[in-house]
């Protein structure tokens, strides 16, 4: 009957795979971006730069995971910079060095990212608020509110071994070739992630986003599935925060912009906005291609503050030609 | 076939508004002439050699069964769809509209179901939307008010005022809003296409009237409805289409109603339905409901039992489909009591309804019942999944093997986990809903309009299916607008009009029957 | 069904900016102080008049169902076109004023066209410009620059009575807006192309055109925001990004009842949420309550305004209801 069109999906073009805007596509920008990195910097190519570059761009893998988990169910979360923000604040005034209070903490963090994660969910789905509006808010919220806690600046330090996944490798000695721990956590998370995709959950979640009605229709809570998904981006936050807190520790301005970094990574990896299409990996080659193209220009000697303007380059035109490709 | 006539002649009439012979001779020379139209979707035609007529002063009823080309019809005249085949002639020189905006500029406007309007606006704002009269470069907003109150009062349209926010007025005065709208744009053609299938009764005379007074203004009206009453109060002529065919275009007077329906329905179906197993006895009553209502049915009387497919006739928004959210809680009923297996069951979200063992195919299954981005294996385990996350891999397993029973070709099943539902054929998308609801082994399965818009192979398959299930011990509530289907498949029918069940019928009646009960004939 | 009066959006903003006018000035009074002191009221007109501007530019492109996130960065480069091309001059003045309003013309440009023309959802749309201004605000400009001429500053420092000029003006431009969508045919068609874009098009409304033109406008006015931070500060200043403008006007907007998702919305309304945050603002401010404490607030205001009313929505399905509901809770 329809034979041609139902197989031609599966056996397409390497050329079109490459254009298609999908995660290939994406693939392809960072081999080049790595490729002319090492052109301009053949010493980029060694492992220990290498694994510098992972460790500074595992937060951003991180984030990017959950984002991906909000934006694949139709939804953003945009309070995801300010609660990293806000981890790193609490984290080092309630434990202020102390090394016993680790522990405690870490738990309290926890709670307090899946409580966030929680009104999120609940604001977007039952009062039914735009999640744009509920994450702005809650990024307002949460600035103000720490800003508040800690008048104005924030105070207290982390204690070392909270620094260890941020900032420690192995083996750990000095000088050395090193893999990150950073580097190992978010592999872990992007495996536990990829894993969480293919279990009934996961497909639920994306079914969700491609289309709410039929997935309510089939006896799904659409509600809960989304709140699970900000629940998943506050959770993935705020081991963000911690291994940002211990890659850089604390400062009156981290996380900021975190979460348009995170949605840039997701959008650049083909996850459609509006849910229903993209995978795990192509949100994390997404992360990773924006932190090469930075890294580029700081070998090209650009000034740092260009980033936005890249960022909202790079934002509207991987939008755009998704929606290109729609129409045709 | 006497029936129908006599019951006929005992309706009370709304209002008596056929045009006096006399007073409304057709003039010779029609607005609009169609002839030898036709239309392809993909291969498959679905408007062959139509001829059409449409005369000043005159109303015209389209009637057919649904799926046979009327609003497609109604699409090629409104500008929507362009024909394959044929001309449009309107006052004698050939037309083609590219757009919609086009055919309504040259006086051909159509009301369509969907409401096109805005809510926010006033009535004079969305009658007059895109052609605000200006005075001095703003919106005059004197003329625009007196230029709508000079249509509705032309019109005879007192309840509404220009100034009314359209979102406050009811469903029957906006409908209204619609047609003065396109009376606006000097409108010499008007097609409504079932302008009265969401009023009540009561409203229906508002609507009437306007007709009429179109009419008498000398509009060329083209009516499509299914209400063998509408059609008779106010169509001059009727033309009839079956199958994307030309059947008939007769006088009002001459086509008797017996005539009509059966013009409309009966098709040489022998041997297409699967037969009805003799042996099967209908097993205890799986699903009842007993006075169960809500915001839009009422009193629903029911009992489907284990091996019966019982069907719930009706015309569109006759409150079929509502019946089916009612059951399985997307609507949930709000009085009455259900039961399933014997045991009283509350269903207030579908969540419930699956785990009660129900299932629900869906009218619509491209906006309802897939998720089009995602591959046929994702779709098939959907409500596994939803619901039942620890079984959901051990029984899914059974997909390839359901998609197979089904009648779905090998090269398909295989790429299940690969391709996207949205490159299917539209059969093949229906037997993925049907197969994620199978792998749930249902006891109550509801199908609201199965069969619609796929091909004879895959409509044969669902036939197929419904007796299988059965055979099993499943109960199957079917929901259709297609005659032969219902009476061929059903074991009793059950036929809803105005959200109240009207009537039940055995299986193997004549259409005739069910028609007439469906459209308030008998 | 009965049919229940319904207060309009406008009516209840007002209410409510009595409301917490009159709780605002006993709380005041309470602690010795008088909220409507010739000083608190300027106070409270002044912060109306910067915020107004964008929030009046913002219902434009929010009654379309557009949103515009980039103003504060086309604020904070206005104010530094303006300031950097009047170079202190008085002569130049108008040529800054010009250039000012030509450059948040041309951003409202790009953001139309991006999102009509290449269908970028406008959120993206309007994020990547306002991130494009600011990787070129903070490349570009290190701190305050130009110098505006002190007859320029006057627009920024005047008063007539309690009342700043910069208030008036900003009222003057809400009655042009007002104007603008209750008399002409592009305000008409705003509304149109924001309740159902659909509908507006078959109606023969140029649709690309209206939403293009709202952008247009609530750059611009945006940039008459740039114009009058340039004259109070006398200099130009690329941190008035971090003010939040972007959302305290979305805010505005929500507040004043226009709907978030297009269609339905006045120019009073935004005025009148305007006012309340100003007042909101001014009773802190007396009070001495922690700055923070605001942005706290604010996030928690927005998020519950456009909750109510997604609340006060009503469902169309429930308008075809046939029968009532059993129990006399009627929909």
């Amino acid at each position: 009957m329809t034979l041609t069109a139902e197989t031609s999906r599966t056996a397409r073009p390497w050329r079109e795979r490459l254009l298609s805007g999908g995660s290939w596509t994406v693939l392809a920008l960072l081999v080049l971006i790595l490729a002319v990195i090492v052109v301009i910097n053949p010493s980029f190519a060694e492992p220990m730069s290498l694994m510098a570059f992972a460790k500074k761009t595992a937060p951003l893998v991180v984030l990017a995971v959950g984002q991906y988990f909000v934006i694949v169910s139709g939804e953003f979360d945009l309070s995801v910079g300010s609660l990293v923000g806000a981890q790193v604040v609490i984290a080092a005034r309630l434990m202020d060095g102390d090394e016993a209070l680790t522990w405690p903490v870490l738990g309290l963090m926890l709670v307090f990212g899946l409580l966030v994660g929680l009104v999120n969910g609940l604001v977007t789905t039952l009062l039914r608020v735009p999640s744009f509006i509920t994450t702005l808010g809650m990024m307002l919220v949460l600035f103000g509110a720490i800003r508040l806690w800690t008048g104005g600046a924030p105070t207290g330090a982390l204690s070392e071994s909270f620094r260890v996944l941020g900032r420690k490798g192995f083996p750990d000695v000095p000088g050395q070739f090193q893999v990150p721990y950073a580097l190992l956590v978010a592999l872990v998370v992007v495996g536990l992630a990829v894993v969480l995709m293919r279990r009934p959950f996961g497909r639920s979640l994306v079914a969700a986003g491609d289309n709410a009605v039929a997935v309510a229709y089939s006896g799904a809570s659409v509600w809960w599935l989304r709140t699970r998904a900000f629940l998943l981006s506050s959770f993935l936050a705020t081991v963000a925060a911690v291994l940002i807190g211990g890659f850089a520790g604390v400062t009156a301005q981290v996380g900021q912009g975190l979460e348009f970094m995170a949605i840039t990574a997701v959008v650049l990896g083909g996850v459609a906005l509006g849910g229903g299409r993209g995978t795990v990996i192509a949100a994390m080659v997404g992360a990773l291609t924006l932190e090469a193209l930075f890294t580029l220009f700081n070998q090209l000697a650009l000034p740092s503050t260009v980033r936005p303007a890249v960022q909202g380059v790079i934002l509207i035109a991987a939008v755009a030609y998704a929606a290109r490709r729609r129409r045709t | 076939m006497h029936l129908l006539l006599d019951n006929y002649q005992k309706i009370p009439r709304l209002v008596d508004m056929r045009a006096d012979d006399d007073a409304h001779a057709p003039s010779p020379d029609p607005v609009l002439r169609l002839r030898g139209v036709g239309k392809d979707f993909f291969g498959t035609s679905v408007l062959r050699e139509i001829d059409l007529d449409l005369y000043p002063g005159q109303v015209h009823a389209l009637v057919g069964e649904n799926g046979a080309g009327k609003s497609t019809l109604m699409k090629v005249i409104a500008g929507v769809h362009r024909p394959e085949t044929g001309t449009v002639e309107l006052d004698g020189a050939p037309v083609s509209f590219p757009t919609p905006l086009d055919a309504q500029h040259a006086g051909v406007a159509t009301v369509f179901q969907e409401f096109n309007l805005l809510p926010d606006r006033s009535v004079a704002e969305n009658v007059y939307l895109g052609r605000e009269p200006l005075r001095r470069g703003t919106v005059d907003r004197r003329r625009l008010h007196a230029d709508t109150t000079r249509l509705l009062d032309d019109l005879g349209l007192t309840g509404i005022t220009p100034w009314t926010r359209v979102g406050s007025l009811s469903v029957a005065q906006q409908q209204v809003v619609e047609i003065v709208k396109a009376v606006s744009y000097d409108a010499r053609i008007i097609s409504m296409d079932e302008p009265t299938a969401a009023l009540a009764d009561q409203e229906v005379a508002l609507l009437y009237e306007l007709v009429r007074r179109l009419r008498d203004r000398g509009v060329a009206i083209l009516y499509v409805s299914h209400r063998l009453q509408e059609i008779y109060d106010l169509a001059d002529t009727i033309t009839v289409l079956k199958d994307g065919n030309h059947m008939l275009t007769a006088p009002a007077g001459e086509v008797s109603p017996d005539r009509l329906v059966s013009t409309m329905v009966g098709r040489d179906f022998a041997g297409f339905f699967p037969d009805r197993p003799a042996d099967l006895v209908p097993g205890e009553v799986r699903l009842a409901l007993a006075g169960s209502g809500n915001t839009m049915v009422d009193g629903i009387d029911l009992e489907v039992r284990a091996g019966e497919i019982v069907a719930l006739a009706g015309l569109q928004g006759s409150g079929r489909t509502e019946i089916a959210h009612g059951v399985f809680g997307i609507a949930p009923f709000t009085r009455g009591r259900m039961t399933v297996d014997g045991q009283p069951v509350q269903v207030r979200t579908p969540r419930q309804g699956v785990r009660h063992r129900l299932a629900l195919v869906t009218e619509d299954r491209k906006s309802e019942g897939l998720a089009l981005g995602q591959t046929v294996l994702a779709n098939a385990r959907l409500v596994l999944d939803a619901v039942l996350p620890r079984a959901s891999d051990r029984r899914a397993r059974a997909v390839p093997g359901v998609l197979t029973s089904l009648d779905v070709a090998a090269s398909t099943v295989a790429a299940a986990r690969d391709a996207e539902v949205q490159y299917l054929s539209g059969g093949n998308q229906q037997k993925v809903v049907l197969a994620k609801w199978l792998v749930t082994e249902p006891r109550v399965i509801v199908l609201d309009e199965p069969t619609r818009g796929i091909d004879v192979g895959a409509k044969r398959a669902v036939y197929d299916l419904m007796r299988t299930l059965t055979a099993d011990g499943a109960a199957v509530l079917l929901i259709s607008s297609e005659l032969p289907e219902v009476v061929a498949m059903a074991d009793r029918i059950l036929v809803v009009r105005d959200g109240r069940i009207a009537g039940e019928l055995p299986g193997g009646s004549d259409e005739t029957a069910v028609m007439a009960l469906a459209t308030g004939a008998a | 069904m009965t049919r229940r009066y319904h207060l309009g959006s406008t009516e209840i903003v007002y209410l409510a900016l009595a409301g917490i006018l009159l709780v605002a000035g006993v709380l005041v009074a309470v602690r010795g102080g008088n909220l409507f002191a010739q000083q608190n009221v300027s106070y409270m007109l002044t912060q109306t008049s910067l915020l107004g501007f964008v929030a009046i530019g913002q219902t434009l492109v929010v009654l379309c169902r557009s949103l515009d996130l980039s103003v504060g960065y086309v604020v904070a480069l206005c104010s530094l076109v303006g300031a950097t091309t009047m170079a202190g001059d008085p002569s130049r003045v108008w040529l800054g004023v010009v250039a000012a309003l030509a450059v948040a013309a041309g951003v409202g440009l790009v953001n139309g066209l991006v999102i009509s023309g290449l269908r970028v959802n406008p959120f993206i749309a309007t994020l990547g410009t306002g991130l494009i201004i600011k990787g070129f605000l903070d490349t570009r400009f290190k701190g305050p620059e130009g110098e505006v001429p002190f007859g320029f500053q006057t627009f920024g420092y005047t008063r007539i009575g309690p009342v700043p000029v910069s208030t008036v003006v900003m009222l003057l431009v809400a009655a042009a807006v007002f104007v603008l969508l209750t008399r002409t045919r592009p305000g008409y068609h705003m509304f149109a192309v924001g309740g159902n874009l659909d509908v507006a098009r078959l109606s023969g409304v140029r649709t690309g055109r209206v939403l293009v033109l709202a952008h247009v406008l609530c750059s611009l006015c945006a940039g008459v925001a740039g114009l009058l931070i340039a004259a109070r500060f006398g200099t130009g200043n690329a941190l008035v990004y971090s003010y939040g403008l972007d959302l305290d006007s979305i805010a505005a907007v929500v507040l004043g009842g226009t709907l978030l998702f297009g269609g339905r919305g006045s120019v009073v309304g935004t005025v009148g949420g305007v006012a309340i945050l100003a007042v909101l603002d001014t009773a802190f401010n007396v009070l001495d309550v922690n700055p923070f404490f605001k942005d706290v607030l604010r996030g928690v205001i927005i998020i519950a305004a456009v909750a109510l009313y997604a609340r006060r929505q009503l469902d169309p399905a429930s308008r075809r209801a046939r029968f009532t509901t059993g129990g006399g809770d009627a929909a």
